[in-house]
């Protein structure tokens, strides 16, 4: 929809030999050549024909991140028919986010789902069978983007940005609301009292911008459950993978009793496993509270690991979990294969299409068994990582730093003596940054907030 | 029995300020044109508050202006005080206000009317439109009479099914107890239309004579006054100009009003219309900013030759006793004289997402709507309407391209876009915060903006036009040289420089960079500029602005080149959207029922997403492809 400039990692988020950064778009050029260093430091891409390649690399300011190759694709012989930048780097994870970001701070903006595939196509380039594929891959990633920005983005982030765009809207308010009524509300001598305001805001978007740098807004990885029923083993399970009794426990908000996260690395794949309270039918308030979440979080993860206390015979809570189970991506575990077996793997088949092992948690038998599945699932393509919260993740931090920086430009504004009306420019900026994480749009709330709070005349 | 039976090529129902804009611009195109009102003394009448402008309003009438409306030269002609508000501010909030002489106003209003070929005036109800398979032919009036039409421009204000309140006193009366119409609202149904209820207000007229000047501030209008018009010539207007007076409204008011809150009939819940949150009566103030202890109230004449004076900020809908003893208790106001009471109205109007942007409705053609009819509030944003509603109806008898301003290019696109395609269930007022491109949306150059338009539909002279062409280049070429002046850290610089509190230059600048200091100006600096031709005031203020804001505006010009490119997005008017499978429910139904003109539009419907919007282009542009494979 838009033609600005976009970029994103082109590759799986995985660790893999060779990773790739595709920018697409008019600055496409203008902003490799502000992050290019040849070897000699003195070539300029932009000045380079179409379809070379360039050995070199990116730079932050004076700081190298990678070793590349850059290949240059000028309008309109590229895949979207824009100017096109490909940036080959090492494949780690943390290189290609961090090119990623660089490219993002000098001009471009994350890629929408589906964008360069959308684009390719509103410019001619790919003809009509291709098309509904990307219907479909829009589709899909929007309903991914929405869930994710709006769902996952539970408990104290969310507020805090609520919080901040509330502050931010009363300011446009209050100056927007003296605007249409300079007669019944003075903003004299405003720009002291907003200076203060915004610069308690840009402390709190400081610390949300450092903090998305350390492990992310959204916990990047396989999104992993561990369910069953009480005492089937599940937190001897997540204790033996993460391979020592937990020095520490996250509560996720809004849990206040029996959900722990836990983020683990089987070789060189990240897992976020939660580990539910067990799931009984229940009448006691509070622990279904902890068993709706539970259910909860069984819908929106990746892959299950289902373990099944197999020196007793499945119940009704049983009959309900391999229920949620069905056609999902999951292994069964049954544990305490030291104790004589009621429940056995024939049995469990009757129910389950999904993998069966046989471990036990007390003698640390089968473990090596579920690791090994696991990355073969992953490495048959089985199993997702889930390189769109990584997108997300990168989308909020850079809507975050963009926020920083139209904050920012206020600060300057009052600074050069603007008028008041110049200082809502850039506030609206911020407001609508701080939106597009969470989702919503300024429009009504804008007249919303001058009318409740401000008295307007005639 | 025969009937009256006219032919013409327009009708234009009402003669507020959005009947006179409509129906002028019609005539003035040469199209044969009959303006009907309930009394021909009403014309362009202001029943509400004795001014034209104000904040973002006044930039409305500058707009209408320069699109060669008549709003700014009429109040040229008739104001009594003028202001420049926010005049501390940025230039893009910089915004006129005239008190007006309500009765010249009107006057001069007739006279301009009654002296415009191929205008006919007829003081008649209409009751009726006329309509051939979704076709209008014209309109009907309570006589029977018939008039026939290519075209019928609905400008009804708050007259259809009108009442008036006043505590428990009803009237079914228009606004000053003029006749209501009290036919076309059934009329309009029976045709399909969408009906709403809406409400507003106006406050107490005092007599002049009752009133304690000596406890008010004294209110004066500006030294040098600007017109609205950009065909006025400024000497012309510097008149001797009269005050208006400040005062407030105290805690006894309040409890007055508080006490009686139950004779009034919204808390009583008598009126039924949806009011406007931004001119709120004076009850709404008291109950929902409690904490605020006093109000203001402004005092302002409603003419030269009238002894009535405006309450300003103090309307209301309380019973007469109530009134008595609530305005009384404003200093100043003790032993006032109320001319005629403060009452709120209720009126039919129309959910206007059933207007095309050209303010045509979508499913009756040749028939077209402006001003409080479309659920908008206020003078000007009737005229504007009216002006727009007028050019289009001409512009489709005469087979000439309509006229549709986008969010960029006016507060009239602004405004209009926000009618027909947002949900509204208020009164609609102009607001600048409404306007996210405003710094480029300034009043200073509304007629850069919108003279070419005003000349393409044939509203403006060729000279006028011309003047345009050449103070385009003026500017530009002026920027240019200013650009290109050194200014040396000669002894001489840097005393004019200290003389403004300037910190001095330590090596040779740009004249343009020593402009954007806070401190410093285009103007202020002409003394250091000695190559400076001698320019006309109107392109120096361009140029000032332009060197001084650069920064901010080029950002804002790059934002509008993004809106651009949807707006310019046409969606076909047989677009068929239940033939995109992937769009969600709800924004197909949205989609169906305003049938945006662009995928702009489309995008600002409340319910329709950024992927309905992605689904759409794509399914534009995959007809595309398909209909060139097939050669069509």
């Amino acid at each position: 929809m838009k033609t600005d400039t976009i970029a994103v990692i082109a590759t799986a988020m995985s660790p893999s030999g060779i990773g790739i950064i595709r920018i697409s778009g008019e600055d496409a050029f203008r902003i490799i050549d502000k992050i290019y260093r040849s070897k000699n430091g003195k070539k300029v891409l932009s000045n380079e024909k179409s379809h070379t390649i360039h050995y070199g690399y990116i730079c932050d300011g004076e700081r190298v991140i990678d070793e590349v190759m850059v290949l240059l694709m000028k309008a309109p012989n590229s895949y979207t028919r824009e100017d096109t930048i490909e940036i080959d780097c090492h494949g780690g994870i943390l290189v290609m986010k961090r090119i990623l970001e660089t490219v993002l701070k000098n001009g471009a903006r994350p890629a929408e789902p589906g964008e360069f595939t959308k684009r390719a196509f509103l410019n001619g380039r790919i003809d009509l069978s291709q098309a509904e594929s990307v219907i479909d891959i829009i589709q899909s990633k929007n309903d991914f983007a929405l869930k994710s920005s709006v769902n996952q983005l539970q408990g104290s982030l969310n507020v805090k940005i609520k919080e901040i765009r509330q502050k931010i809207i009363h300011e446009i308010a209050f100056i927007e609301s003296a605007l249409d009524d300079p007669e019944h509300i003075s903003i004299d001598g405003y720009g002291e009292r907003l200076k203060k305001n915004i610069d308690d805001i840009l402390v709190t978007v400081d610390k949300m911008i450092a903090s998305s740098e350390n492990g992310g807004i959204l916990k990047e990885g396989i999104h992993t459950v561990i369910v069953g029923k009480p005492n089937a083993g599940k937190s001897s399970l997540l204790n033996l993978l993460v391979g020592q009794e937990r020095a520490i426990v996250t509560d996720i908000a809004g849990t206040t009793r029996d959900i722990l996260e836990e983020q683990i690395n089987l070789n060189g794949i990240t897992l976020n496993i939660i580990d539910t309270a067990g799931i009984r039918s229940t009448e006691d308030v509070v622990e279904k509270i902890g068993v709706d979440k539970a259910r909860e979080h069984v819908d929106k993860a990746d892959f299950i690991i289902y373990v099944v206390d197999s020196s007793t015979s499945l119940d009704e809570n049983d009959m309900e979990i391999i229920e949620m189970l069905k056609g999902r991506r999951a292994v069964v575990l049954l544990n305490k294969s030291d104790l004589s077996p009621l429940t056995t793997e024939e049995q469990m088949r009757q129910f389950l299409s999904q993998k069966i092992i046989s471990v036990s948690t007390k003698e640390h038998t089968g473990i090596d068994e579920l690791e090994e599945t696991i990355k073969d699932m992953f490495f048959h393509g089985e199993l997702d990582f889930n390189d769109e919260v990584f997108i997300t993740n990168i989308r909020h931090k850079n809507a975050l730093i963009n926020t920083k920086q139209s904050l920012s430009m206020v600060l300057g504004s009052i600074f050069d003596g603007m008028p008041e009306d110049f200082y809502s420019i850039d506030l609206r900026n911020a407001y609508e940054e701080l939106s597009s994480i969470i989702g919503e749009s300024m429009e009504e709330d804008l007249v919303n907030e001058i009318f409740s709070k401000f008295c307007m005349g005639k | 029995m025969s009937v009256v039976e006219e032919r013409y090529d327009v009708c234009v129902v009402g003669a507020g300020h959005a009947g006179c804009e409509a129906a002028l611009a019609c005539a003035r195109l040469g199209l044969n044109t009959i303006i009907f009102t309930v009394s021909v003394d009403s014309i362009a009448m202001m029943p509400c508050n004795p001014n034209i402008g104000g904040s973002s309003k006044g930039h409305l009438v500058r707009e209408i202006d320069a699109l060669g409306g008549e709003m700014g030269k009429n109040i040229d002609k008739t104001f009594i005080q003028s202001k420049m508000l926010n005049k501390s501010k940025g230039p893009a909030v910089h915004s006129l206000r005239a008190q007006a002489d309500k009765a010249a106003y009107s006057m001069e209003m007739r006279k301009t009317l009654q002296s415009t070929e191929c205008l006919t005036i007829r003081q008649a109800e209409v009751s009726e439109i006329m309509t051939d398979h979704d076709v209008i032919t014209g309109v009907k009036t309570f006589s029977g009479a018939k008039y026939f039409a290519k075209a019928v421009i609905l400008c009804t204000g708050t007259y259809l099914g009108a009442r008036c309140l006043c505590g428990e006193v009803i009237n079914y009366t228009g606004p000053n107890g003029l006749q209501p119409a009290n036919y076309l609202t059934d009329s309009l149904k029976k045709n399909g239309i969408e009906i709403f209820r809406f409400k507003t207000g106006t406050p107490a007229r005092i007599d002049k004579r009752s009133i304690d000047f000596s406890k008010m501030q004294e209110q004066f209008g500006d030294e040098k006054i600007v017109p609205f018009s950009f065909t006025t010539n400024p000497d012309d207007v510097q008149i001797d100009q009269v005050s208006c007076w400040l005062t407030y409204t105290n805690e006894k008011t309040h409890e007055i009003i508080r006490e009686n809150l139950d004779r009034s009939p919204i808390y009583a819940g008598i009126i039924e219309g949806t009011g406007p949150r931004y001119c709120p009566s004076i009850e709404d103030k008291v109950v929902k900013f409690s904490d605020k202890d006093r109000h203001q109230v402004f005092i302002e004449p409603e003419g030269i030759h009238t002894n009535e004076m405006y309450i300003g900020g103090m309307s209301s809908s309380l019973p007469e006793d109530v009134q008595y003893e609530m305005y009384r208790s404003v200093p100043g106001l003790e032993n006032a004289k109320i001319v005629r009471n403060a009452y709120a109205i209720e009126y039919d109007c129309m959910n206007p997402n059933q207007l095309l942007p050209t303010l045509e409705f979508k499913k009756i053609k040749g028939l077209f709507s402006a001003g409080q009819f479309n659920g908008s509030s206020g003078y000007e944003e009737a005229a504007a309407q009216g002006l727009i509603a007028g050019i289009n109806a001409a512009m489709s008898i005469l087979g000439k391209k309509q006229l549709v301003l986008n969010r960029s290019e006016a507060y009239i696109g602004v405004l209009i876009d926000d009618l027909v395609t947002k949900e509204n269930y208020e009164p609609y007022r102009m607001m600048t915060s409404r306007a996210e491109y405003r710094l480029l949306l300034r009043q200073d150059n509304a007629d850069l903006r919108l003279t070419k338009y005003g000349y393409e539909a044939g509203l403006i002279s060729e000279e006028r036009y011309q003047w345009i062409l050449e103070k385009e280049k003026l500017i530009h070429d002026e920027i240019l040289r200013v650009n290109k002046v050194i200014i040396g850290a000669n002894k001489n610089v840097q005393e004019i420089l200290e003389s403004f509190g300037s910190v001095p230059l330590n090596t040779g600048t740009t004249l343009t960079e020593l402009i954007r200091r806070p401190e410093l100006s285009y103007e202020s600096l002409a003394q250091i500029d000695p190559e400076r031709p001698k320019l006309p005031a109107e392109v120096c203020e361009q140029v000032s602005i332009h060197i001084k804001y650069d920064g901010y505006i080029k950002r804002q010009i790059k934002q509008v080149e993004q809106f651009k490119k949807l707006e310019e997005k046409k969606i076909p008017d047989d677009f068929d959207y239940d033939e995109v499978d992937s769009l969600r429910i709800e924004a197909r139904q949205k989609l169906k029922l305003y049938r945006p003109i662009s995928i702009g539009q489309a995008s600002r419907i409340s319910g329709v997403s950024p992927a309905d919007i992605s689904m759409l282009l794509v399914y534009m542009e995959q007809q595309r492809q398909k209909n060139r494979a097939e050669g069509k």
